[in-house]
């Protein structure tokens, strides 16, 4: 449904060009959820945010093509863009607190939304305010939707904000850290509403993240972006089972685990993210890496199988085996 | 909601009363200066400072002595320069309130309007050779004094560019009365509109598109694109509206300053007899019972302006409104 190809994204600064997405391909398939997973400047957000044409920067440069359902996004006039944006692509984004404008009641921006892309009355609109409102798991629907955003609670902005998202039922929902600034039993909350939303609409969901606890909870295939890149990707089960990338490794070393002794501290990848002004010739993780060889002085391409694929020159042979040797070293490091 | 705006007006009366207490006691209780010869005015005679002793009841404790003027101020409203003899304070006062309210409030549309049209014109094309030209132009209203101005208008079109078909109907200078010739009232307060909104149209403008451009960087506006709204709504609906409490805020000072008096050049420059003009002139004869009142009716005014711009808060931000009920 959403082919992503080659997107570069690139920012020209003043000191120097930036290139906050590097080659990036990846396909979104119908009703699928994609996780979409690397650490904060990794370019998950400013990729999915150049797909519904969203980076107004005049310094950005987007290359590459964004194919969906058959369409060029990519050059796309704003006035056509603004037809899919919210309509059959729609958004939602990390910090309910101040997601929506503040003066307007949580009905009348849902309903604003439902107008902007469907001739509708007003009272039909905020019928279906309502009828979204109750969806999304509020208790009262008929008063919530005269509320204002400052008299909710976080998890209840957020899914005021997801019931605007689906208001005009896409079939793209793309969140950014959608759980990331809520309390631990309200993510879990909204991690279940999105998944159910799909079972209901059908709606393929992208979900940006950084946190491979949520990954794994949702999606049904994950991406894993380093510096702009992609490094690995495949299907969620593949991933968990047989990570090949050290960066990955690295990730899910993050999770404690649910079985067996607790670890007295989890492990941590050493090192900084690169800055993306100064990015090392090679392998943009080589630095980091506990790894590296000669190889990872080039740039490594994706490799493996359609399923699989990782950014790595570890011979697949060896991946095993070097992933073992970590646990020891790093839990006496700890 | 009802309930914070009855309570904003207790509060401004409160404060008016303050005012008057403290405008009171500047002029009746200073030490080492006698009210009388103050009120008396110039050269006064014995026998009228006798009369004004007994009048002002000066030879009584304080609270008499503010409860008679207030008196003579609000109730009888009889109060009477000294200087210009028998000249009644308070019509004085409400002949030239008119005059500064015509001046101040067309001014004020017209800055309103230019201003939020300047703002939002250079906001969205922020950027671009418009937007730095409008800034600039913002800038050189704001820099130009008021009186330079009115003189350089007064300048073309009354002598220089009358002759012309472009300013052959600016009347002479001078007000006209709404109510008996509003073609009149009209014509010879354009230019004095003008002359006035062009510094705050300026400052307006600047401050606006500051304004909106620092809400372009929020969530909100993003949330906006994200739905498809097109620019102009995200604009209009959602940046202008949240940045409209700075606006008003600015609008409540500036506003109620000027029809207290500080419209003063432009009334000066422009031959128009208002409160600013007859403040001036008081302080020049010291005709005290006049700067009393006039001093009181502006910072009243000024009291009022602010009320008003908290009461529009409420109504602007439904945040202001939560927390009035919460209270």
């Amino acid at each position: 449904m959403l082919k992503v190809r080659n997107l570069k994204v690139s920012f020209r600064t003043e000191q120097g060009v930036v290139r906050a997405v590097d080659d990036v391909s990846f396909d979104v398939g119908e009703g699928e959820i994609l996780g979409v997973v690397g650490e904060s400047g990794s370019g998950k957000t400013v990729s999915l945010l150049s797909v519904i044409g969203l980076i107004i920067d005049p310094n950005a440069v987007i290359e590459g093509s964004i194919v969906y359902k058959n369409r060029e996004l990519i050059g796309l006039p704003q006035r056509e863009l603004r037809h899919v944006r919210g309509n059959e692509i729609a958004m939602i984004f990390q910090d309910p607190m101040t997601a929506m404008t503040p003066v307007y009641t949580i009905g009348w921006q849902i309903a604003e939304q439902v107008m902007t892309h469907n001739r509708m009355s007003k009272s039909a609109a905020r019928q279906r305010a309502v009828d979204l409102l109750a969806e999304v798991g509020f208790a009262n629907p008929a008063a919530a939707v005269d509320r204002y955003p400052h008299e909710l609670s976080g998890g209840m902005r957020q899914r005021a904000v997801i019931a605007m998202a689906l208001s005009c039922n896409p079939s793209l929902l793309i969140a950014d850290e959608p759980t990331t600034a809520l309390d631990v039993t309200v993510q879990a909350q909204i991690l279940d509403l999105i998944q159910k939303l799909r079972r209901d609409h059908g709606s393929a969901v992208v979900l940006i993240t950084h946190d491979m606890g949520v990954v794994a909870e949702v999606a049904d295939r994950v991406l894993v972006m380093y510096a702009g890149r992609i490094v690995e990707h495949g299907s969620k089960r593949e991933l968990f089972k047989a990570p090949w990338h050290p960066y990955t490794w690295g990730l899910l070393d993050s999770i404690p685990p649910m079985e067996g002794a607790r670890p007295r501290r989890l492990k941590s990848i050493g090192g900084n993210p690169p800055s993306l002004l100064a990015l090392p010739p090679g392998c943009a993780f080589a630095p980091r890496c506990r790894h590296k060889f000669h190889r990872c002085s080039q740039r490594p391409g994706l490799a493996g199988t359609d399923g699989h694929q990782a950014a790595c020159f570890l011979p697949p042979s060896e991946r095993e085996t070097a992933r073992a040797a970590r646990t020891p070293v790093a839990a006496g490091a700890s | 909601m009802l309930l914070a705006l009855i309570r904003r007006v207790g509060q401004m009366l409160f404060v008016m009363f303050g005012i008057s207490v403290l405008v009171f006691l500047i002029f009746f209780a200073t030490p080492g200066a006698d009210p009388a010869a103050r009120i008396a005015g110039r050269n006064a005679s014995p026998e009228t400072l006798q009369a004004v002793r007994l009048d002002f009841g000066l030879d009584k404790p304080l609270p008499v002595q503010y409860a008679k003027m207030m008196t003579k101020l609000f109730i009888t409203r009889d109060l009477t320069s000294f200087v210009n003899r028998g000249w009644k304070v308070i019509p004085a006062v409400m002949d030239v309130v008119p005059v500064t309210l015509s001046l101040v409030i067309g001014a004020a549309v017209l800055w309103m309007a230019g201003g939020i049209a300047i703002g939002l014109i250079a906001a969205a094309t922020r950027g671009s050779l418009l937007d730095r030209s409008l800034m600039m132009l913002g800038l050189i209203g704001v820099s130009m004094p008021v009186f330079w101005l009115g003189e350089v208008m007064n300048l073309l079109t009354q002598s220089r560019l009358h002759g012309t078909w472009l300013f052959s109907w600016v009347p002479p200078l001078g007000y006209k009365p709404l109510s008996t010739d509003p073609a009149g009232w009209f014509l010879t307060l354009v230019i004095p509109w003008i002359t006035l909104a062009t510094l705050y149209m300026g400052l307006y403008g600047r401050v606006l598109r500051a304004n909106l451009v620092e809400a372009g960087q929020e969530d909100y506006i993003r949330t906006a694109r994200a739905k498809g709204l097109s620019e102009t709504r995200i604009m209009i609906r959602h940046a202008l509206r949240t940045s409209l409490v700075t606006i008003v805020t600015l609008f409540g000072l500036d506003f109620g300053a000027l029809v207290g008096g500080a419209a003063l050049l432009t009334e000066v420059v422009f031959g128009l007899q208002g409160i600013g003009k007859l403040t001036y002139d008081a302080l020049k004869n010291l005709d005290l019972p006049i700067i009393m009142a006039t001093v009181m009716y502006a910072s009243f005014f000024v009291v009022t302006a602010n009320a008003l711009v908290d009461m529009l808060y409420v109504v602007l931000d439904p945040r202001v409104r939560t927390r009035g009920r919460s209270n």
